[in-house]
């Protein structure tokens, strides 16, 4: 199981801990990484709204590279996947498009054949490294934690793009993971919503009004942490988490945890080794009360 | 096919009305639209049970209304498409609109931001002596937000409107999308800028839910992506929301990768400074936390830098 390794903008920015955390939990999976260190930004969906056609080149341009690596790509981002997804989606459908281009990419000596698949970290954990190798890796069940999941949007939809019809198990496969961590699950009806981060430049009060909704929503079901395969969401529904108490006059106080630190806890990991100390809503607390401790 | 319909109900002339669940056991066709177990329960078990449809055909936009926790067209959505045999399928009103009884909408604030938008062609000179035409080719890139049939089912599921109703709304914005993007219409510039302030254009989030649940095929965030692409492309006054899109694009023109600290300096600047300070808490705990960026707080360029340039001069080249 060896894949081209797209960490992403942010996992090497803001969120140094994802990627701290997913370093620390991959090779015990059988997993190999190969690191794409030329890849661009996907572009997150924000460069799209300048122009659309520059971002696919540039996604492109990443296909391409993976393919000469003769590898599937792994993301860590919600964003980054779903971005990836829809610009390969557009390639794969359109031969006329694809070709055009190809028509630039060529100029830097590369081609994109349309054979690259881009898999979220969340997917491979299931589809390739298998429910089974995982439940062997688990020497610290996660029992007595109840996990709220959180999506990301850009995971969740347009589900064409992201394959669920060839894949339905997507849709619920961060609930699935938190079963087979032996943690319960908390579903709550914000699961697949938006956390707000894409607009808090924009309309902050919207931004935090969502974070307090979702995390809050996710507490009144009995949520003890809330764990996303997305680190523009941990951006909002941790970073930002306190401010949106403020704004809402209330304490939350609801610990977000990335997906590879939930997995790592699970896998006996301790937890500045997983990042832990670095996320801003401390599960020091929560943890404790379930007796799994840090 | 046996099945559970899982009703949301609510009769505002009850004494004390309150929203409450009622389930009906039924029988169906695995063929069966869910309109048609409606129908049917309410000519069969519960005559008292209001919805609204008409067509039966997904082309009224009547029945809209959320299954299984999605809004859709209730004509449209296949009982075996939501539920196995002997699963239930919970029926709820659409949501972000005020609910007149059962499964019955009030649609008010819908239609009164479709006016908003002005739906209405606005060309400039003498009227001709016929109607206004265009060249087939010029209108062929409106087919697909031609065919909304307002069923309101984008709004419903809509996640600014769930924290702020005065949000223009997806709907709304992809009509006057249809009307930006036709080449009869003279009135461009004023409509951009007008979907520029609050509430606006910029305040969709790109959830992709309205593109998820539109059962036309109208896509209407792609419509808002291209509003903004447009207010950039025509220097509309800028935004917040235009001001982030065009230095995230520099950023990456000139880095390769997301610089975040720039991204905020450069999008707020002097004119939003009280927005660069309210972030000086969080950065001082982020720092304290060691959230400290794995490429160094510069965010150096990546190697490849030439290789990304060189894309984005042929990009602008070949458009």
């Amino acid at each position: 199981m060896k894949y081209a390794f797209f960490p992403g903008c942010v996992s090497k920015g803001a969120c140094p801990e994802l990627y701290q955390s997913v370093m620390q939990v991959y090779p015990k999976l059988g997993i190999d990484l190969e690191e794409m260190t030329t890849a661009s930004c996907t572009g997150a969906g924000v460069l799209q709204e300048k122009d659309e056609k520059l971002g696919d080149m540039l996604n492109a341009r990443t296909f391409a590279l993976a393919e000469q690596q003769g590898l599937p790509i792994m993301t860590i981002c919600s964003t980054c996947q779903g971005v990836m997804s829809q610009a390969n989606h557009r390639l794969i459908t359109d031969a006329d498009y694809l070709q055009g281009i190809n028509e630039i990419l060529q100029e830097e000596g590369l081609t994109y054949r349309g054979t690259t698949t881009i898999k979220h970290f969340l997917w491979i954990l299931l589809e390739d490294v298998g429910e089974e190798a995982l439940r062997q890796r688990i020497t610290k069940p996660l029992t007595g934690l109840r996990a709220a999941p959180f999506y990301g949007c850009y995971i969740q939809r347009p589900t064409e793009a992201l394959g669920f019809e060839e894949h339905p198990d997507r849709g619920k496969s961060l609930e699935r993971i938190i079963e087979i961590l032996g943690a319960e699950v908390v579903d709550f009806p914000g699961k697949t919503r938006c956390c707000g981060f894409p607009i808090l430049t924009i309309n902050k009060i919207n931004s935090l009004s969502m974070v307090a909704t979702h995390t809050q929503d996710a507490k009144s079901h009995g949520a003890d942490i809330m764990v996303t395969p997305c680190p523009l969401c941990h951006l909002n529904l941790d970073g930002m988490q306190s401010q949106a108490a403020k704004q809402e006059h209330t304490t939350i106080d609801l610990p977000i945890l990335h997906l590879p630190q939930l997995l790592g806890l699970a896998m006996g990991m301790d937890s500045k080794s997983l990042g832990l100390n670095r996320n801003l809503i401390s599960p020091a607390l929560a943890l404790a009360r379930t007796s799994i401790g840090l | 096919m046996h099945t559970t319909l899982r009703v949301r109900r609510f009769n505002p002339e009850h004494d004390h009305p309150s929203a409450y669940y009622q389930e009906y056991n039924l029988d169906v066709d695995p063929g069966d639209s869910v309109l048609d177990g409606l129908i049917k329960v309410r000519e069969t078990i519960d005559d008292s049970l209001t919805l609204r449809c008409s067509c039966r055909g997904a082309i009224c936009g009547s029945c809209g209304m959320r299954i299984n926790g999605h809004a859709t067209l209730a004509c449209k959505t296949k009982m075996v498409s939501v539920a196995s045999e002997g699963e239930i399928i919970q029926i709820e009103p659409m949501n972000n609109m005020p609910v007149i009884k059962d499964l019955v909408t009030d649609m008010a604030s819908f239609w009164s931001k479709i006016r908003q938008v002005q739906p209405w062609l606005q060309p400039q000179g003498p009227p001709p002596e016929a109607e206004y035409t265009a060249p087939p080719q010029a209108m062929s890139h409106l087919h697909g937000v031609m065919s909304c049939i307002m069923c309101g089912v984008c709004v419903s599921d809509c996640t600014v409107l769930e924290v702020d109703s005065q949000f223009v709304g997806p709907a709304a914005l992809a009509k006057a999308y249809r009307f930006v993007a036709d080449p009869r219409d003279s009135a461009t510039s004023q409509r951009l800028k007008t979907l520029n302030q609050p509430g606006g254009m910029w305040d969709c989030t790109r959830c992709m839910e309205c593109i998820q649940v539109c059962p036309k095929g109208v896509v209407p965030m792609d419509k808002i992506m291209s509003l903004r692409a447009k207010s950039m492309a025509e220097k509309i006054p800028a935004t917040c929301g235009s001001r982030h899109a065009e230095v995230f694009t520099d950023i990456i023109k000139h880095k390769g990768i997301l610089d975040e600290p720039m991204l905020a300096l450069r999008t707020f600047g002097l004119k939003h400074v009280e927005r660069l300070l309210g972030m000086i808490p969080m950065v001082i705990q982020s720092v304290l936390k060691g959230k400290v960026p794995l490429s160094g707080p510069l965010h150096r360029p990546l190697s490849s830098i030439r290789h990304i340039q060189r894309l984005f001069k042929r990009a602008r080249t070949k458009s």
